[in-house]
């Protein structure tokens, strides 16, 4: 991830303005050829929130958008904090190639921003961005973000609508292009923390094999998603 | 039939890419400016711009095409999410930067003297004279893909001063203009000598960042790839120093 202007604005963070309400606008953008977002939940929250971090657990809130795109608990979690949210920009899924913007508001200690969002069709995949540090300098601030695995399903790589928490499987395809029949990838998920996601393995036979997700189609690379916040 | 040459020398003025031939000397013939050559020694009257791009191939197995190398005030190589332009779609199936380079937007250019092999670089010098760009643009082909290409899309020049660089390392982009089959018919590069360009539009029709190649070794069984061939970004190493 790359960061413009981030000392100036952790400088400026320490000074009497960065507390204040801020106008946002963040735009999402979809990197990927193949890979659709589930409604996406962008939050402007303070020091005290985390929606996930690399390297522990998901919350039961956060595995709910990973495996079945339902932000809903994690919207209940951030209002209780007070947060700003922006749940659902795009008005359901996000296509390859298509970007959405939110217009933010941001209440005085709201100063970090978080977005989650599925990738479909993935068994716990997601794009996010963990407490981004919003500047309190106006301007225009672009990074990319990467694809993460919940780490709290095995990915077998079968759709099968299995889209409830808990419930192995892949909810859907939207691009309408997987296979069927494939016996599954995997039963095991080793690392059950949050982390890197390892990618889609996909393979070439639309009606049996391993997967039933389309090795020239459904795979990525990092990064998945770009995301330009402007402070106004 | 690949053949590699290294060379530091700068370079420009607008010719037509060949994709794997070697290109002998520098040539400032048909030049879209009126400077002679980068460095001139003491012109007597304009200004010259003079940028250096330098880039690195960081992948194991991936020639790059002559980089197309653009300064422009407006417009952009391509917009992620939109349909490539033909220009593009050129550079992105066989390596074919003339277009690129000879695009209306263009108000210099240089071609890279061949091709990059893994792990080499390459010095690609660009000079405006009078007027200071806004912009610099460049782009190059991984030949053993199908449409995959790497480069800076309508990098800002206003704040690099003489002296300074801005380094960064650069993702691969799918052009989105064909079908990423992997077979020997489609992929123009030394793993398959197959077709570059066509004018067909087989596949999702806009650009994204790419996927990566799946390869024969990874499942997918007509692919004339190999793991060694398969790629992560970021894909070069490009450095851009203002040198006047």
């Amino acid at each position: 991830m790359k960061f413009f202007k981030a000392a100036s604005a952790i400088a400026l963070a320490l000074s009497s303005s960065a507390l204040m309400a801020q106008e946002l606008d963040v735009k999402f953008t979809n990197l990927t050829q193949g890979i659709y977002y589930t409604p996406i939940l962008m939050s402007a929250h303070n020091d005290t929130m985390s929606l996930f971090s690399a390297g522990t657990a998901a919350t039961p809130e956060l595995q709910m958008m990973a495996e079945g795109g339902d932000i809903s608990g994690l919207v209940t979690l951030l209002e209780a904090a007070n947060a700003n949210n922006a749940a659902n920009p795009a008005s359901g899924l996000l296509a390859p190639g298509q970007s959405t913007t939110a217009m933010l508001s941001t209440d005085e200690g709201n100063t970090y921003l978080s977005i989650v969002t599925m990738l479909l069709p993935t068994n716990d995949g997601f794009a996010g961005l963990s407490r981004w540090k919003i500047p309190s300098e106006a301007g225009s601030y672009t990074f990319n973000i990467n694809a993460y695995d919940a780490g709290t399903e095995a990915n077998n790589e079968v759709i099968n609508g299995g889209g409830a928490p808990g419930v192995l499987g892949i909810p859907a395809a939207p691009g309408m292009d997987a296979g069927t029949g494939g016996t599954g990838v995997t039963t095991e998920e080793s690392n059950t923390t949050v982390h890197i996601h390892r990618g889609s393995l996909g393979d070439d036979n639309l009606t049996a094999g391993k997967s039933d997700l389309d090795n020239t189609v459904h795979r990525w690379l990092n990064p998945v998603a770009r995301v330009t916040v402007t402070v106004k | 039939m690949t053949i590699f040459y290294k060379n530091q020398l700068a370079r420009k003025g607008i010719w037509p890419a060949l994709g794997f031939t070697v290109l002998l000397s520098a040539c400032g013939g048909g030049s879209s400016n009126s400077s002679p050559e980068p460095v001139p020694p003491t012109p007597p009257a304009p200004v010259t711009y003079t940028y250096e791009v330098s880039l690195t191939n960081l992948t194991h197995a991936q020639p790059l095409s002559p980089v197309a190398v653009i300064l422009h005030n407006d417009g952009a190589l391509f917009e992620l999410g939109a349909s490539a332009t033909v220009a593009m779609e050129n550079l992105a199936e066989s390596g074919d930067n003339s277009q690129v380079l000879a695009q209306d937007m263009v108000l210099a250019s240089a071609s890279g003297a061949g091709v990059i092999m893994p792990g080499m670089s390459e010095t690609v010098s660009v000079s405006l004279v009078d007027t200071k760009p806004m912009m610099l643009s460049t782009a190059t082909m991984l030949v053993n893909t199908n449409d995959a290409f790497s480069g800076i899309n309508a990098m800002s020049l206003e704040t690099l001063a003489v002296g300074e660089s801005i380094s960064l390392r650069t993702s691969s982009y799918d052009s989105g203009t064909e079908k990423n089959s992997e077979t020997m018919a489609t992929i123009p590069g030394p793993a398959a000598g197959g077709e570059g360009f066509n004018a067909e539009r087989d596949d999702v029709n806009f650009i994204a960042m790419h996927s990566g190649v799946i390869s024969s070794d990874d499942g997918l069984m007509q692919s004339v790839l190999t793991q060694a061939h398969r790629f992560d970004n970021p894909t070069l190493a490009i450095s851009v120093t203002r040198v006047e």
